[in-house]
């Protein structure tokens, strides 16, 4: 099967685009981060309505307007970079995400439309500053440390388990990707308040991670099972203990674990807050460590 | 007495024991993706252990080479497992005693439920109550003294319980398999080569459950036929498939053949057991002409050194032929080693490979000669030759030449090395776990459980009433959300607003 090169360009000038347009959101972000004033009342509290009226319905100031832009610019990336996904899976004839560059780039995209989802139904718009960053790292070094060229992949990856499972566990671990950055400003808010007052209240931040992981969870852990059931046709067995099901297993242990700590008294806030970022810190440890420096069957992600 | 066990089994079963029991598996399970594992690859184990010492000894000792059959993974795994039956058997009883319970009464103060909302309105407050369990209606609803209360959402504890039930089962169906499983990897020529799962011996490797000692094996055969397989033009290959013939069951008694395309991601399954293709490999075979002008033909698979362009490397070895004297046989045995190269690159005379597929194959062949070892009981690897015998003097190259196909090598006393063809095998494995087919229910029903668990929310909501001295009615909404408030905000107004409207619905 061919490769069709003038798609693949055409994905690569979109995924640059992209990340282009990601850069100008984060400033604009970051604009609106630095001159809005801080909220003044919120009335968040336990049970409290979703939706945060801390802006009274007069004119927009210039910083939100500036912040306005931001979001637009997000989606502006978001719809570039899934064009150059759709272009990437058109020029090799096969589902975009069959090496590490591909499986990173879907993956951040997921992280993006969460982040999205997320700021329609949050009023936390200019914390993209610091939720856009982690992501267009990502994708950064995706697209020049682990880039790789339009191709055909491997038989043991010819299956439709492919288009399941990796997509699966790629978009659930680009979900996860947000409760990891809202839990670490979860932690600064919460520790100084006062130090951190343009950032949403603390309650607002636990609430944004846990709806997330909840989110998140099921299909991660669906994306595991589907890994299993692939493995058993193409490796002779369900589950091997091979680098990358280890860490998956003990992710999915983690993020179980963050799940019960939010329901278990003292541990509930800074404890599920800390478990959660562990929880993200092995999915990076399993997408680049294990990638990159082990050796094992999952090691064809193709560099 | 009792109440240290009480105690124990209160502390075991707490939440706060099963989170630390949590991290403990977690913490646990990682040296299995750090270090080398003995069930993963033997050779590397020993190449770090050696690598780092006394350090490499400790590790070794204490079973972090072989992380998931330790005793304290068990142990924590056991414990995890007890802890998990000890909450889940108040929770199931619990769960059915809800199941016949009435919503709870209505609450004196309505508004200091986390959701309210009130209104007068122009109707009377059995109109009211009327409308708000049409509201209502699919929820689990009780009536007091001008009031109903109503709960919904029981489905996510069933989802919870299903989840931790499906869960403890996927452990113990993963356990039975551990008992009743096997594995085994065989070499079989392709265009003829047969393999019969008769028993252990039949396999080069084979890894037995706790209960298998290899007497009872599942009878089948296969046989290969045509290998093909397809690259692009770096190499890299595209796809793999052997056509077999196979039987099972009451064809071994006919003697009937079922045909197969056996390809990667696409195993035989048959009878419960499964057939893999996992690689291929070549086997070139070689013709050697004694200096009695007897000839002995054989072909041996010899193993890819480079996975990119298969260039493979091997020892074909022969006994020379009509020789009653053991000890002079014994001395004048032959060794072809070397290199072949599917597609050869010839470089100053030196051999590679710079495709996998054949194409006019060539060997770089180094012919030994004198004692192989082989007889001498200890086992060794049918792709070398003994380096020791070498070394000792007791094996010797005698002749070295690049050979395409049809060549020939003559050694100083007459003997002819002949290069005649090449031929594919490929690796099989078979596999056996009768158990899997539970796991994979169990697995889907903890999606299942999962699913309904994170996304029902139990949650109540309350109407009270009151007729007001003006004639009109103040009807009151409370709402409660049991396990988490978030999202249930939405949902309430939208109750609230429904039994509040003053229209007749």
């Amino acid at each position: 099967m061919p490769v069709d090169e003038t798609l693949a360009t055409y994905s690569d000038w979109l995924y640059r685009s992209a990340l282009g347009v990601y850069l100008f959101a984060i400033l604009l972000y970051a604009v609106e981060q630095a001159f809005a004033r801080a909220p003044r009342k919120e009335l968040v509290g336990a049970g409290g309505p979703d939706v945060l009226t801390d802006e009274p319905k007069a004119e927009l100031s210039r910083a939100e307007r500036i912040g306005r832009m931001g979001a637009a610019m997000t989606v502006l990336g978001a719809v570039l970079h899934l064009g150059s996904l759709v272009m990437r899976g058109l020029s090799a004839g096969r589902a975009p995400w069959g090496n590490m560059y591909e499986y990173m780039s879907l993956l951040c995209l997921a992280a993006v439309v969460t982040w999205i989802v997320l700021m329609v139904k949050f009023p936390i718009r200019r914390l993209g500053a610091f939720v856009l960053p982690p992501i267009l790292i990502l994708l950064f070094l995706g697209g020049t440390v682990l880039y790789a060229e339009s191709a055909p992949v491997q038989p043991a990856l010819r299956s439709y388990w492919l288009v399941i499972h990796v997509s699966v566990i790629s978009i659930s671990s680009g979900v996860l990707l947000i409760p990891g950055v809202t839990s670490i400003l979860y932690l600064l808010k919460d520790s100084k308040p006062d130090r951190f007052p343009k950032l949403p209240s603390a309650d607002v931040l636990d609430r944004m991670s846990y709806r997330t992981t909840v989110l998140a969870f099921p299909l991660f852990t669906a994306g595991i099972i589907c890994g299993a059931i692939w493995a058993e046709a193409a490796w002779g067995r369900f589950w091997g203990w091979d680098p990358k099901e280890t860490v998956a297993f003990v992710s999915w242990v983690v993020y179980a674990a963050y799940l019960h700590a939010r329901a278990t008294a003292g541990w509930r806030g800074r404890g599920a807050a800390w478990i959660n970022i562990a929880g993200f810190a092995l999915n990076v440890f399993n997408l680049f460590f294990i990638n990159l420096v082990t050796t094992g069957l999952h090691s064809y992600a193709g560099l | 007495m009792i109440a240290f066990l009480r105690n124990t089994w209160r502390g075991l079963t707490s939440m706060r024991t099963a989170l630390t029991l949590l991290f403990l598996l977690a913490l646990a399970a990682m040296p299995g993706a750090l270090l080398p594992q003995l069930s993963l690859n033997r050779a590397k184990v020993d190449e770090y252990v050696a690598e780092k010492g006394w350090w490499g000894e400790l590790l070794l000792k204490l079973g972090f080479f072989e992380v998931y059959a330790t005793p304290w993974f068990a142990a924590i795994y056991l414990l995890l497992f007890t802890s998990l039956v000890g909450c889940l058997l108040p929770r199931t009883w619990e769960y059915f005693k809800q199941m016949r319970a009435k919503p709870v009464l209505t609450p004196r103060n309505l508004s200091r439920m986390p959701h309210h909302a009130q209104a007068e309105l122009d109707v009377t407050p059995d109109e009211a109550l009327g409308k708000a369990k049409k509201v209502l209606r699919g929820w689990r609803m009780d009536s007091g003294e001008g009031t109903v209360s109503a709960e919904r959402g029981f489905l996510r504890e069933t989802g919870n319980l299903v989840f931790h039930f499906a869960l403890l089962g996927l452990l113990v169906s993963f356990a039975l398999g551990k008992m009743f499983n096997y594995e085994g990897q065989i070499i079989v020529q392709a265009n003829g080569g047969q393999f019969c799962n008769g028993g252990i011996f039949n396999y080069d490797q084979f890894r037995p459950g706790l209960q298998v000692d290899g007497t009872d094996l599942t009878p089948f055969c296969v046989e290969i036929g045509k290998f093909s397989a397809e690259y692009l033009e770096n190499g890299q290959p595209v796809g793999f498939q052997a056509d077999i013939r196979y039987q099972s069951g009451g064809d071994l008694a006919s003697n009937t053949w079922k045909p197969y395309t056996l390809q990667v991601n696409h195993p035989l399954r048959t009878e419960g057991d499964r057939v893999y293709l996992l690689g291929h490999g070549y086997t070139p075979t070689f013709t050697v002409t004694f200096p009695n002008g007897e000839k002995r033909t054989q072909g041996i698979q010899w193993l890819p050194a480079d996975q990119l362009t298969l260039a493979s490397e091997g020892a074909t070895k022969f006994d020379p032929p009509g020789i009653t004297d053991s000890e002079t046989r014994r001395k004048n045995q032959i060794a072809v080693t070397g290199l072949l190269a599917p597609t050869p690159l010839l470089h100053g005379g030196i051999l590679n490979s710079k495709f996998p597929a054949l194409d006019n194959p060539m060997v770089a062949v180094d012919v030994y000669r004198g004692d192989l070892g082989v007889d001498d009981g200890r086992g060794q690897s049918i792709f070398s030759i003994d380096q020791k015998m070498v070394e000792q003097g007791r094996l010797a190259k005698v002749a070295r030449k690049n050979l395409a196909l049809g060549e020939e090598i003559a050694l100083d006393d007459g003997t002819k090395v002949r290069f005649d063809s090449v031929n594919d095998w490929v690796s099989l494995q078979v596999s056996h776990d009768p158990t899997q087919i539970y796991v994979l229910a169990f697995a889907i029903l903890i999606i299942l459980g999962l699913g309904v668990s994170l996304t029902v929310k139990r949650r109540r909501v309350w109407v009270r009433a009151t007729r007001l001295e003006d004639g009109r009615t103040l009807v009151e909404v409370g709402g409660l959300a049991r396990t988490d408030q978030a999202g249930y905000g939405e949902e309430f107004t939208r109750l609230a607003r429904a039994v509040l409207n003053e229209e007749k619905s």
